[in-house]
């Protein structure tokens, strides 16, 4: 297999979810489960995202300058501070902690 | 929020995401990919956790292990489906469209659209978000590409603490009840303590089932539940 080869099977394979979700039959969605399920489905994966995003690097639990750029960014958003703001104040307060060597 | 507002959010996603599609673009360099091959990753894939899954298998691997690549690619794209799942109700009619929205439904677009309060604000959200991520993301990938190695690491520039807190703020207007607020600490915990010991992807798929059980057993019920979204 060829590497390209591969980079078309990969994107068809993750495209048939996204295509998938949405041939699912109407009635299933009406469901209250299903639509609360599916709701906090996206609280669990953008959660875990996070969360191995700020707290783990390749295989390995890493604590390092992610996590007081993390808690900056939840004390904005506590002050409803815009997403921008948010995302430009976490990077420039673990690149900052990094220049100090963090 | 008014539609200023959420073409602002969008923007400000589109311009976030697109970011780290530096880095997505030099480490995909270094893993072995020619710059097309960067590029179909970024325009046909379209979903950063399952491209950054199939160049660390294949940086590690090599050609031997494509398939594995394909499968963690594929495992961690099923959250797409999911997302699509609960974005039919919200944008339709979609007719035509479907494949187009469906190409675009991926963490960040699902995101800003729930977290709108009406109907139109949702689908403008769902459209202008899932567009400015894949002109930035794709323009930043070519960008990041042709930079090769040199920016290879994004922790020197934070851009790895910024795709956390993206996260932490498309998390936070769902955190309003109980509910939600259990099952983002128990995933958050599972994948964190389950990725030192399972392969890449594995941890969040298996986060997610802490929505299916308290979700299912509607378990941590809180008093108030009019409207909760």
């Amino acid at each position: 297999m060829t590497l390209t080869i591969a980079i078309l099977l990969a994107s068809a394979a993750v495209y048939s979810w996204k295509f998938f979700g949405y041939l699912v039959p109407e009635q299933f969605l009406e469901k209250p489960l299903v639509s609360k399920v599916a709701a906090l489905l996206t609280v669990a994966l953008l959660s875990a995202l996070m969360a191995t995003q700020a707290l783990t690097k390749g295989s390995e639990i890493q604590l390092d300058a992610r996590v007081p750029s993390l808690l900056v960014a939840a004390v904005l958003l506590r002050f409803k501070a815009p997403f921008l703001v948010v995302v430009l104040a976490a990077a420039g307060v673990a690149a900052l902690l990094r220049v100090f060597g963090f | 929020m008014a539609r200023r507002q959420v073409d602002t959010m969008s923007l400000g996603v589109g311009i976030a995401t697109g970011l780290y599609g530096i880095s997505f673009g030099a480490l995909s360099v270094s893993a072995g990919l020619d710059i097309w091959q960067t590029q179909l990753l970024s325009l046909l894939m379209f979903s950063g956790g399952s491209q950054f899954a199939f160049i660390g298998v294949v940086a590690s691997g090599g050609l031997a292990s494509l398939p594995a690549a394909i499968a963690s690619a594929w495992m961690l794209g099923v959250r797409n489906g999911f997302y699509a799942l609960q974005m039919k109700p919200l944008l339709e009619p979609l007719g035509f469209k479907t494949p187009v929205a469906a190409q675009l439904t991926i963490d960040e677009s699902t995101g800003v659209a729930t977290a709108q309060a009406n109907s139109a604000e949702t689908k403008r959200g769902f459209w202008l978000t899932g567009a400015a991520v894949f002109v930035f993301w794709n323009s930043l990938t070519f960008a990041g590409a042709l930079l090769g190695s040199a920016l290879a690491d994004p922790s020197v520039y934070g851009l790895d603490a910024a795709a956390a807190a993206a996260f932490l703020a498309l998390l936070w207007p769902r955190l309003k009840q109980r509910q939600p607020l259990i099952v983002a600490a128990a995933a958050a915990f599972i994948a964190v303590v389950l990725t030192p010991v399972l392969p890449s992807g594995v941890p969040i798929l298996l986060a997610a089932v802490t929505a299916l059980v308290i979700g299912g057993l509607n378990l941590f019920k809180s008093t108030t539940q009019a409207g909760d979204r």
